[in-house]
């Protein structure tokens, strides 16, 4: 028997189930500069404490702020495959295995079950970490068990997206998930059941052109980058500075691609009074 | 005629031949025989340049001045064609057309990107790069042809959906994904055929079908080889490079499962012999159509949204395997 016995959760906590977010005493917002604490931080829902900025988090981290309590993750014994043999700078099995080891994580996309305010949910978030949050072979298929597994259990689904866009390494592969997602999401309306979308910083790409924007109720949280070019290449296709705000969640709201945009505090409220709506239960 | 780089051995037997022809218009010396000899010479080394070409060659070769563009093909395959413009919300995009076209006595719709043929139409089509509003013409033409049975055929050929302010504000993701949500249940048959470029978004978001099909000189691809080597190697220099490693020539799309088939092009491209390849094109429609007509909505849209949802390549590892590097 030890002396000690630790009491806390997180020091014993596999790195799997380490949070995607700042470690150590003290948190600098990238936005105002301002310093808190990390508790401060986590305390007022990883959104800083002065500013309101809203820390990009994990997959992990939404599942613990919407399900009460315990939830179950699915899918995880699917793993990205190399097809083909795609080298650039780093051959893709490094990137895939340097994402493993750094994020601990088995992709960009994890899919968990469980309850909102006693009410049956299935959610897919996706963790920007990994290769940029990029759709390849094994997010498409998730996304896809997922809705069949929705369809299956009658349970609603709420995708949360964080992504650069498709995953160039798995090149054709990843473009076909578009398809692959938007016609599994079809099938999932055909059953008369609801599909929440919400976009966090950033969504681009073929994430934003396939399933992000296909929600029952499209919703972001504030100031997120949501838009399918990138501002850096829109920038220089036209040749000129893009307007402030440009591709935000306000932007996108402002110009009717969104249904509302939530306060990370609120979320949780928000997503329970979504299911009450179509009470499924 | 143009000449690509790699078809410079091409241009000096043509340059040889001219002057041969010259020699022989003017003067009384016979030089049937010469010409015919380096007319077989052009030919053999034809083939030789085709029978091998890189992936990086063949993104120069969809891209050909000369290559035939979606009206070229509805105005030889169609007897009949009136073009149906607008989106019904914005304006009608000029970078894709459609319209109803009669196929050898039966109505389809006929949906595809459109590029410009000299420089002041390659501007008015926007180089082939659609807008949200391209999109939602398209659907709305889908959605026409739903309600009348007609069949429905996409031509792809862009490089890409347009990244501009106006596009992002009139949501050219959402059009994007809108269009392969309804693609996937539309109840009438969809064929698509890649004629040119086909890259990322742009090029899906006209092209989920029953059936997919690319011409033999064509490319599919997540991204441009340009854009691809700019963001992974942060340069522009290495899109030979990027086009190798994206494996996005029509013989990797079959191996890979993700096309339904190639379409031969004529020796020497599309463009060589244009009319060669529209009645191939058209042939291969026509039966690809009528097969797709054999099937009830339903046994269609079931089996087109099955089609996708096995594309994609994973591993399964057992499932009490995590990804450890836990040093607890």
């Amino acid at each position: 028997m030890g002396w000690f016995k630790r009491l806390k959760d997180g020091i014993q906590t596999a790195t799997r189930h380490k949070k995607d977010t700042p470690e150590g005493l003290w948190y600098k917002c990238e936005r105002c500069k301002e310093t808190s604490t990390v508790k401060e931080l986590k305390d007022n829902f990883f959104k800083c404490p002065k500013c309101n900025y809203h820390v990009r988090i994990g997959s992990h981290d939404y599942f613990d702020l919407l399900f009460d309590g315990n939830y179950e993750e699915l899918f995880q014994d699917l793993r990205a495959k190399d097809i083909l043999g795609f080298e650039d700078m780093k051959p893709y099995t490094e990137r895939l295995q340097s994402a493993y080891d750094k994020t601990g994580l088995t992709d960009a996309i994890t899919v968990a079950k469980g309850k909102v305010n006693r009410k049956s949910l299935v959610i897919s978030a996706m963790d920007f970490k990994f290769i940029g949050g990029s759709m390849g072979s094994v997010v498409g298929e998730r996304i896809s068990l997922a809705v069949d597994h929705c369809i299956a259990t009658q349970a609603p689904l709420l995708i949360i997206s964080k992504s650069g866009g498709a995953r160039m390494m798995e090149s054709a592969f990843s473009l076909m998930q578009m398809a692959k997602t938007a016609a599994k999401l079809s099938q999932l309306a055909k059953a008369k059941l609801p599909y929440f979308s919400l976009m966090t910083d950033p969504t681009t790409g073929g994430v934003t052109a396939s399933f992000a924007m296909l929600g029952d109720i499209n919703f972001a949280e504030p100031e997120a980058l949501i838009g399918f070019a990138g501002p850096r290449v829109i920038r220089e296709t036209i040749k000129q500075d893009l307007p402030e705000g440009f591709q935000r969640s306000e932007f996108l709201l402002e110009h009717g691609f969104l249904d509302f945009i939530v306060d990370r505090k609120e979320l949780k409220e928000t997503i329970s009074y979504l299911l009450l709506c179509y009470d499924l239960q | 005629m143009v000449f690509l780089e790699f078809e410079k051995p091409l241009e000096t037997l043509y340059e040889q031949l001219e002057k041969l022809q010259q020699v022989g218009e003017e003067g009384d010396i016979d030089v049937a025989d010469m010409v015919r000899t380096l007319e077989n010479k052009i030919r053999t080394k034809r083939k030789e340049i085709y029978s091998n070409l890189t992936g990086w060659q063949k993104v120069q070769l969809s891209r050909h001045p000369e290559r035939p563009y979606t009206f070229y093909y509805i105005r030889q395959m169609c007897s009949k064609f009136v073009e149906l413009h607008g989106d019904r919300c914005f304006k009608d995009d000029k970078a894709i057309v459609g319209g109803l076209g009669r196929l050898d006595g039966q109505t389809v719709v006929i949906i595809g990107q459109q590029k410009g043929v000299n420089t002041k139409m390659r501007q008015y089509r926007n180089f082939g790069m659609a807008n949200p509003e391209g999109y939602r013409k398209a659907l709305r033409l889908m959605k026409l042809a739903e309600r009348f049975d007609f069949p429905v055929v996409t031509l792809i050929d862009t490089p890409g959906a347009f990244p501009g302010i106006e596009a992002e504000e009139r949501g050219q993701a959402e059009a994007i994904a809108r269009n392969l949500f309804e693609m996937a249940q539309l109840r009438v048959p969809i064929v698509s055929v890649v004629i040119g470029e086909g890259a990322s978004g742009g090029a899906i978001g006209i092209g989920l079908g029953d059936r997919v099909f690319m011409l033999e000189n064509t490319w599919y691809s997540v991204i441009s080889p340009e854009s691809c080597s700019s963001i992974l190697w942060r340069s522009w220099d290495y899109k030979e490079q990027a086009a190798e490693a994206l494996k996005l020539t029509a013989d990797h799309m079959m191996d890979f499962g993700l096309i339904d088939g190639i379409i031969k092009e004529p020796l020497g491209g599309a463009h060589a012999a244009p009319e060669e390849m529209a009645k191939l094109l058209k042939r291969h429609l026509k039966k690809t159509i009528g097969e797709l007509q054999e099937l009830t909505p339903e046994a269609r849209i079931e089996a087109r949204i099955a089609k996708y949802a096995q594309m994609g390549e994973y591993e399964r590892v057992s499932p009490e395997a995590t990804v450890e590097n836990d040093n607890s």
